[in-house]
This record gives structure tokens, sequence and C-alpha cells, in this order.
């Protein structure tokens, strides 16, 4: 029996990588794969804890989370083609319109 | 011999994760994040979770997958830049992620199973793991089942809304 602390430092390596990928890429897309990274890293551990706890409780909230990760995914992904569609461009440091002007002085 | 299975398991996975971030065409990055997931579905399988292993191959493999290849083909891979990957200031933020990993993993691996249901192996065995999972969906959660049915039928109009055309 392979022990449960395995099961949950894959998990949290996996997210962190995803986070960090989130936080430095420039490219939309590429959050985007970055955050569905994130959620299988966070899915692997509810499942392993479902499965050391003997309850199955973990594996019905990894199904929800299943549901909504792909129900969000669809709007990031619809707002990725609106925006190309306005600005012919999905790189984050172009999208600055709710950014405050600096004044210079 | 299950070690050595979970140890290529683990090393693979983390390889490939690696692989599908630091791609620079994003076709290739969402091939790799395939095969991560195929990965996840049968790491899955050893926690013995059939149904949530064919549920991930399904959604994942089947759906979000092909959502992503088409948003790539609609704005055209070579639109991307590709001299400029990362971010201004990307180091501080590097810092700041590595700072949470490291502290979700501490935290991760100090976690005790104190609690036992009552789902034990012996116990699916006898329904199945699907069966189990169904009588607890319909029963247990039937409103919160009730109310994904709404969060996935809410994205689907927002989606027809966002992606008309906007000029």
């Amino acid at each position: 029996m392979i022990p449960l602390e395995f099961y949950l430092i894959l998990s949290g390596v996996i997210f962190g990588m995803g986070l960090i990928s989130v936080l430095i890429n420039r490219n939309l897309i590429l959050v985007l794969i970055s955050l569905e990274v994130m959620l299988a890293g966070v899915n692997l551990a509810l499942v392993a804890l479902s499965h050391y706890m003997n309850d199955i409780r973990g594996q019905v909230l990894a199904l929800f989370s299943i549901a909504v990760a792909a129900g969000s995914v669809a709007v990031g992904l619809s707002l990725l083609v609106a925006i190309f569609d306005l600005k012919r461009t999905i790189d984050t440091e172009e999208l600055k319109e709710l950014k405050e002007e600096v004044s210079s002085d | 011999m299950i070690y050595l299975i979970f140890a290529y398991f683990c090393l693979s996975m983390v390889g490939i994760t690696t692989m599908a971030l630091t791609r620079k065409n994003p076709v290739h990055a969402v091939l790799w994040l395939l095969l991560l997931f195929l990965h996840v579905a049968v790491v899955y399988l050893f926690l013995n979770a059939e149904f949530l292993s064919m549920a991930q191959i399904i959604v994942y493999a089947g759906a979000i997958l092909v959502m992503f290849l088409f948003t790539i083909f609609f704005i055209g891979a070579k639109e991307l830049s590709k001299e400029k990957r990362y971010i201004k200031l990307w180091e501080g933020r590097l810092l700041i992620g590595l700072a949470m990993t490291a502290a979700a993993i501490v935290a991760l691996s100090k976690i005790k199973t104190t609690f036992s249901g009552k789902y034990t192996i012996s116990f699916i065995e006898k329904t199945g793991n699907t069966y189990a999972i169904g009588e607890m969906l319909f029963n247990e959660y039937s409103l919160a089942f009730f109310m994904v049915g709404v969060i996935l039928l809410i994205p689907m109009i927002a989606v027809g809304v966002i992606a008309r055309k906007l000029r």
C-alpha cells in the first residue's frame, strides 16, 4: 500500500507547477492550460483522500469539480476569442484598459 | 512492483507537466496536456475510482482539449509572440509561486487521516464504484447535482452571448 503522503506531494507538485505557470506566462492560452493543470492536481488530492479515508464523498466532490472546470474553461476560451476579435492580440501585457494611468509628476 | 509503477507515474507526470508548460507552440502544449490527463486517469485507477477515471478521459480529453484546439484554430498559432514569453518582472512572481507551492506541499504532507467512513473496499465491492457514487449523488447531494446542471447551462448561454460578433 502506497502511503497517502506520496499522492498528496505529487498533487502539490503538479498544482505548484501550474500555479507558477499561471503567474509568469503572458500568453492567454497557456494561462488557461496551466489552470487545467492546477485543477488536475487538486482533483488528484481529493480522490486520494477519498480512498484513504474510506469515504466516497471525495469522489463526488471531484466530479463536481470536473463539471465546474468544464464550464469555466468554456467561458474563458470564449472571452479569449472575443478579446482577440477586438484587439488582435492575446498578450496579457497588452490588455490594460482597466489599468489606471500613472501621472508623470 | 507497485512501488516501481507508482514511481514511474510520479516521474512521468512531473516531466510531462514540465513539457506541457514550456512548449512554445500551443498545439504541442495541448497534446502534452492530453498525455498528462491520461496519466491522471490511470492514477485514479490506483485509487479505486473507476468512474472518475472514465469521466476524466471523456470530459477532459474528449471535450475540453477539443475546445482548446478549436480556439487555437480560430486564433492561429502563428499570431502568438514567441520571443517575449514571460511577463515583465517574472522573477518576483516566480519566487511568490515557489513560496506558495512550498506552503501547499508542507500543508498537504501533514494531513492525518483520523476519520474513516463506511465506504471501505469490501463495502464498495458488493455494489460497485459507479453504483456507490450514484447512490451518494442522487440521495445526499441531489440538490447540489441539480445546481451543477444549472452551472453547466449558464455558461452555455454565456458563451453564445460573448462569442458572437462584437463589432
